[in-house]
């Protein structure tokens, strides 16, 4: 897989690619989310984590050009991600929505190959690059021999590889995911988010998704940015900014954590609270431990 | 797939399927209408049709083939071609194989310009003129009611559906309005007939077809692809979404609105040919080139059913399609429901 492209050497070197700027955010006359700034570090995997509602699904559509701000500007390399041509963009930026549709009976092969789409023209529908960069995209989610398959005919787990291949066709440095792991079981989530995480630590993209699990989150994030009610509550090294405080402004949960045995990331412990008892919540430990 | 490579880094992605039912269909289509221009009360060998296309034959061959059976023949085709390829389009906006025009309103929004003008009084040309101004009326009615948040397939459909239902209701009132003879026409008009079509109706279909054709729908049949996968999925990939769909919506729109002038609103053939064109290629996606030439070939064949099914009588041609169409798509509906669950 050939990596990122150069540009983000021409960019001052202290700027992220990625920022959003005192993004308002809303459908219709609803605001989701008021004067929001984000910034994604780059060759980050950021995490975005939050309640149902707080916003994060919108912050991410703003970040990849599907939701236009009514105030504040997405910057992509410096300039407004608004003002740019969709196809320049997308050979920057990858996107994996919650909402993608494979038509019936298209094949893996062919679900791939439209990746290139933002690469190709009218006269040039099918150069070799493009056959080099599937073929490799494919065998980097471990596809190839799902290749001839009907995407409705696979698993979830299965499905969610071959639409992460095809974002990965694309060939962005910076790739989008909106719940990759919603309605799949334990196995296929942790599958989906192993992937990501070699894709972030050996070909050196971006990542930026959106997860429910905090756990999950804590263990996969080097850049976790927590949301509650349309504004960042925190942003940083899981490791340092999960803390009981934190969960409990986030989600209203009182918590214990304690130290992932497996990666050394903190774990997140919901405390007891059973019904009966005179409504005190379980001690909980201040701080990291 | 077939993959052309050229000098000068061009290449071509062919689907071997495709091209040949888009070759077959075409050779079928040029061997009915050249069977279908022969046959009548005076019938003319096949033969001798190809010596009068190819500017020879006798005077009165010549006289038949060109002034009185051929332009009928290439209405037919041109009508069909064109209904077949919005049909295509209108499925793949809508994402739905029930989008048709017809469903959506538009082929009614005619209608209702045709009928203002038997109320109102004016000749054919102002039918047609006002029909195809009925027919974008309605798209641009249909656009202004679910354009705004994107034109959703479900919701453009649903909106479709109120737009038809209100235009029926309009179209049966002015019917009401106009003179019984007048009345009488209208009726003929509104089943859709080819009956009498010359070169006046065929001309602005094949203009028609000549732009929009090449200009907007092969030139964006890979977003058109794009965005049955949803509009996220395309806008990531790099599809300008909102463009592509007021572009290939305004041709599919203009298409059949200049179809339902020269023809009437001939019912189902804007539904059944996208869906057959499928089926033989088995190809995803809009199926634009076949979808038109299927329409083509079926609309001929319906027409000459409608001219020699019944001896010594004509029938439209929106019966036939109707009876056919409706028929085939419902025996294939259910067949596929059992068939997959």
């Amino acid at each position: 897989m050939t990596g990122p492209d150069e540009k983000g050497t021409l960019m001052r070197p202290d700027t992220p690619r990625l920022v959003g700027d005192a993004l308002t955010l809303g459908y219709d006359r609803r605001t989701v989310a008021e004067d929001l700034t984000v910034a994604v570090p780059d060759g980050s995997f950021t995490v975005i984590i939050g309640p149902n509602a707080c916003g994060k699904s919108t912050l991410l559509r703003a970040l990849a050009r599907l939701l236009r701000p009514a105030r504040g500007t997405v910057l992509l390399d410096g300039a407004d991600i608004h003002r740019r041509p969709a196809r320049q963009v997308a050979r920057t930026l990858g996107l994996l929505p919650q909402s993608a549709v494979a038509p019936d009976g298209l094949t893996v092969a062919e679900l791939v190959s439209r990746g290139r789409y933002p690469h190709q023209g009218l006269l040039r529908q099918w150069s070799r690059e493009d056959e080099r960069v599937v073929d490799q995209a494919m065998a980097d989610t471990g596809v190839v021999e799902l290749a001839d398959r009907p995407v409705d005919e696979l698993s979830g787990g299965q499905r969610q590889r071959v639409w992460i291949a095809m974002a990965l066709a694309q060939q962005t440095p910076l790739l989008l995911l909106d719940e990759p792991t919603t309605y799949l079981d334990i196995a296929h989530q942790v599958e989906v988010l192993d992937l990501c995480a070699r894709l972030h630590d050996e070909q050196g993209r971006t990542l930026v998704a959106v997860l429910h699990d905090l756990h999950q989150a804590a263990r996969y994030a080097t850049h976790l940015v927590a949301m509650r009610g349309g504004r960042v509550v925190a942003a940083g090294d899981p490791r340092r900014i999960v803390t009981t405080d934190l969960v409990e402004e986030v989600f209203g949960l009182p918590c214990r954590i304690i130290e992932d045995p497996e990666t050394g990331t903190p774990l997140v412990l919901p405390a007891v609270r059973r019904s009966g008892t005179d409504g005190e919540p379980a001690p909980t430990v201040a701080g990291r431990c | 797939m077939i993959v052309l490579r050229l000098p000068g880094g061009l290449s071509l992605r062919l689907r071997p399927r495709a091209l040949v039912v888009g070759l077959a269909g075409t050779l079928l289509a040029l061997a009915l209408a050249v069977l279908a221009v022969g046959a009548g009360d005076y019938p003319i060998a096949p033969a001798d049709v190809l010596r009068v296309l190819a500017g020879g034959g006798s005077p009165a061959d010549r006289f038949i083939v060109t002034e009185l059976r051929l332009p009928r023949l290439v209405t037919a085709l041109a009508v069909g071609a064109a209904l077949g390829l919005a049909g295509a389009v209108f499925q793949s906006l809508t994402r739905n194989p029930l989008g048709s025009p017809d469903v959506l309103g538009v082929t009614s929004g005619a209608a209702t310009g045709a009928l203002v003008v038997v109320v109102v009084g004016g000749g054919s040309a102002a039918l047609a003129g006002a029909a195809a101004a009925g027919g974008l009326a309605t798209g641009l009615l249909l656009y202004a009611l679910a354009g705004r948040h994107g034109v959703g397939g479900h919701r453009l459909v649903l909106v479709g559906i109120g737009v038809t239902a209100i235009l029926t209701g309009v179209n049966g009132w002015l019917l009401t309005r106009a003179p019984l003879m007048d009345a009488a026409r209208a009726a003929l008009w509104l089943t859709g007939s080819l009956d009498g079509r010359g070169w006046a109706n065929a001309l602005p279909v094949l203009g028609a077809l000549a732009v929009l054709l090449p200009a907007v729908l092969l030139a964006r049949a890979p977003a058109l692809r794009l965005l049955e996968m949803g509009d996220d999925s395309a806008a990531g990939l790099g599809v300008p979404v909102r463009r592509v769909r007021v572009a290939a919506l305004g041709a599919a729109v203009l298409l059949v609105s200049v179809a339902a002038a020269a023809a009437g609103p001939v019912s189902f053939l804007a539904l059944t040919a996208p869906h057959l064109a499928r089926r033989l290629t088995r190809a995803p996606g809009p199926n634009l080139l076949p979808s038109a030439v299927v329409g083509a070939a079926l609309l001929l064949a319906a027409d000459q059913l409608a001219q020699h099914a019944v001896a010594g009588r004509q029938l439209p041609v929106g019966v036939v399609t109707g009876v056919l169409g409706g028929g085939y798509l419902a025996w294939l509906l259910a067949g596929e429901r059992g068939g997959r669950r």
